[in-house]
């Protein structure tokens, strides 16, 4: 099962032919995803070689999913194309839309999201890693080898504090691994996540990593409160933040007193999350919890 | 990237926002020069700093002549306002107000869309009328593909409850902000107050405008409006090596990689750091995805510039970063530098090419060099070392 995405999930990849791109292709292919085709206008009818299968290049989305039945599309394209390449996925018909590309506008964002949310597709992203199911399928940035299946989920805001998490836990593994993203508008929240775990069978606790700016964390502890029956922990980063302030992720500031790590600690631990200190402290409580439950 | 007023005021005037005539002084004798070319009458002297209450702090005066906005911009200047040091007033035009109205236009997070607030009470502090009256607030949801049309503008006037005879205008003057908010890039557009003269004039008499980063690219003039005067000397040379720098005040220098993961590395360092009398993380720096040595080497550079640093704690998970460049990085610059080089790293590394990374330090054997397995291991490393030198 897992979420969003599975070994079944055909992918492309929307900028496949430029340094980034072409990168992450064979890294994702290296990791057994179903890339079956790649979208550049210019180079379109080509076949690029890669180490596991030649990807054929599609001119548009529209003709990459009526060749190959896509149903996913990972976007590499610079910040001044993203939101053209996002709505012609959503045009496509292309139910979910990985967007790793950091930069982005935030008008633009704004804009391709509500349009995307008229037509019903998932977006995730932007600024993110991307999400993995180990052992299924890896669409985005997300080193495959650090850990393997198993039945903790996790959602983060963070990339290298996802890959820290599934570095602690390795031995026990993953369902899925979902990197929302750190920009103020995102596609995917922690809540749609916590949903979609709720669901699966295969997932039995959640691991939540949050950070400051917005108040996703807090939102998503009134969510866990009311409708999450699994097992959760969660972590924030930027207790040491300063107000005002932008730590790197262009949604990451504290402004005045609103978005702290106190307010989401504490509003998480009202919900019954159990809170790391560290990293480490967290991944600790987890085993702990699958240990005991085991 | 938050402006002071006076960029507020050009740029809504740009966009066809009435505004009251403002000119930028940063002298005493340009504040007297610009009075008179306002005619020699009322002007209003105020300090440009980008923080709230500077009226009560003392740093808005009306004044009636050239010689006394002189006198109140010789007083201003340099004042201290909530720890912002005034560079620069704006003499402005006077105006015989009537009433004082409030309207922004923000992003909102949480439903991914933007939000207008809108009130006939304007002037005082807005979230102090948000928790006392929030029902003189009008707040309503704006599409981010329809924007404020006419149509919405009116809606806002009207949950706002503008009387009739000046509602048009008003809308007239919130679809102007609106255009400066979407062709702009900005995340906040804030008028407060907005005023009708006793004429009966609508005018944006002071204005708050946070422009998107993100957005740069498709807006060329929007460099010059950084202020780089205010900017701490470590964030201006991280900013030109194109680093991701934050200065903070503790002793512990901190380079890594991945925003999330450096705002964790702080924190680390600072929970640690109770162990060892208070050490506290001197900076944020994230060196981003797939840094070369060249990125790492130019980090710790900045960082071992900082007079405050004691010890310095790498932190690196390699997803797409390579250890083995971060090694490289970091056994580079203590070349570089030399004898020089005097403060200890402590450095962690896993993820992608962790054993080469690790031994290429290990190879190096540099005397300031400390490798520690975990995080949490490396962070009270840190602090221990940063105590032990102050």
């Amino acid at each position: 099962m897992a979420i969003f995405l599975t070994k079944d999930s055909k992918v492309i990849v929307q900028g496949m032919t430029g340094s980034e791109g072409m990168k992450h292709t064979t890294r994702m292919l290296a990791s057994g995803t179903d890339i079956v085709g790649g979208v550049n206008p210019r180079k379109a009818g080509e076949q690029i070689e890669f180490p596991e299968r030649t990807v054929p290049v599609y001119g548009t989305v529209a003709d990459a999913v009526a060749a190959t039945g896509a149903d996913v599309s990972v976007v590499f394209v610079p910040p001044a194309f993203t939101k053209g390449a996002v709505i012609e996925a959503v045009d496509a018909g292309v139910p979910l839309v990985v967007i790793i590309t950091e930069g982005v506008p935030v008008k633009d964002t704004a804009e391709f999201f509500s349009y995307a949310q008229s037509k019903g597709t998932r977006l995730i992203g932007p600024n993110c890693p991307g999400l993995i199911t180990p052992g299924q399928s890896n669409v985005g940035i997300t080193p495959a080898n650090i850990t393997g299946p198993g039945r903790i989920g996790l959602v983060s805001k963070s990339g290298t504090l996802t890959y820290q998490m599934m570095f602690e836990l390795r031995d026990l593994g993953f369902s899925t691994c979902v990197g929302i993203g750190g920009d103020p508008i995102i596609g995917t929240t922690h809540i749609d996540c916590l949903e979609a775990f709720e669901n699966d069978p295969d997932t039995a606790a959640i691991v939540m990593i949050g950070e400051i700016g917005g108040d996703a964390e807090e939102r998503a502890a009134a969510y866990i409160r009311e409708h999450v029956t699994k097992p959760v922990v969660g972590y924030v980063a930027g207790f040491e933040a300063p107000e005002g302030k932008t730590m790197g992720h262009a949604g990451a500031i504290v402004s005045g007193s609103s978005g702290t790590a106190q307010a989401k600690k504490e509003a998480l631990e009202a919900a019954g999350v159990r809170v790391g200190k560290t990293p480490s402290e967290t991944a600790a409580i987890m085993r702990e919890i699958l240990t005991t439950n085991a | 990237m938050d402006l002071f007023e006076y960029q507020a005021r050009d740029i809504f005037e740009k966009h066809g926002v009435p505004v009251l005539a403002g000119i930028v002084a940063t002298t005493p004798a340009e504040a007297r020069a610009a009075a008179e070319s306002l005619g020699g009458g009322t002007v209003v002297v105020k300090a440009q700093v980008k923080t709230g209450g500077r009226g009560k702090a003392g740093g808005v005066k009306v004044v009636h002549n050239p010689a006394d906005a002189e006198a109140a911009a010789a007083q201003i200047l340099g004042m201290d306002i909530k720890g912002h040091t005034v560079h620069r007033v704006m003499i402005a035009a006077g105006a015989r107000i009537a009433k004082e109205f409030y309207f922004s236009v923000l992003l909102d997070r949480a439903e991914r869309r933007y939000l207008a607030m809108c009130s006939v009470e304007g002037g005082m502090e807005i979230e102090q009328l948000a928790v006392e009256r929030p029902e003189a607030l009008a707040k309503v949801a704006v599409d981010p593909i329809v924007g404020i049309d006419a149509a919405k503008a009116a809606e806002i006037v009207s949950a706002a409850g503008f009387d009739a005879e000046i509602a048009g205008e008003v809308a007239a003057v919130i679809e102007k902000l609106w255009a400066v908010y979407r062709d702009e890039d900005a995340t906040l557009v804030e008028v407060n107050p907005l005023v009708q003269t006793e004429d009966g004039k609508i005018i944006a008499l002071d204005g708050k405008v946070s422009l998107d980063a993100n957005a740069d690219f498709r807006h060329a003039d929007h460099e010059a409006l950084e202020d780089k005067d205010a900017a701490d000397p470590l964030e201006a040379k991280a900013k030109a090596l194109d680093l991701n720098y934050v200065k903070l005040d503790g002793s512990v220098g901190i380079i890594g990689n991945g925003a999330g993961l450096v705002m964790s590395t702080l924190d680390v360092v600072a929970y640690a750091g109770e162990a060892h009398g208070g050490q506290k993380p001197a900076n944020f720096l994230d060196i981003g995805g797939g840094a070369s040595a060249e990125v790492m080497a130019n980090g710790l550079d900045v960082i071992l510039g900082d007079p405050q640093v004691k010890s310095v704690f790498v932190n690196v998970f390699g997803g797409i970063t390579s250890c083995i460049e971060v090694a490289k990085g970091i056994v580079g610059a203590l070349e570089t530098l030399g004898s020089e080089a005097s403060k200890p790293l402590v450095v962690r590394l896993d993820g992608n090419a962790v054993e080469e990374g690790r031994e290429i330090l290990a190879a190096a054997n540099h005397p300031l060099v400390t490798i520690v397995d975990t995080m949490d291991g490396a962070a009270a490393k840190a602090a221990e070392l940063a105590a032990a030198a102050a």
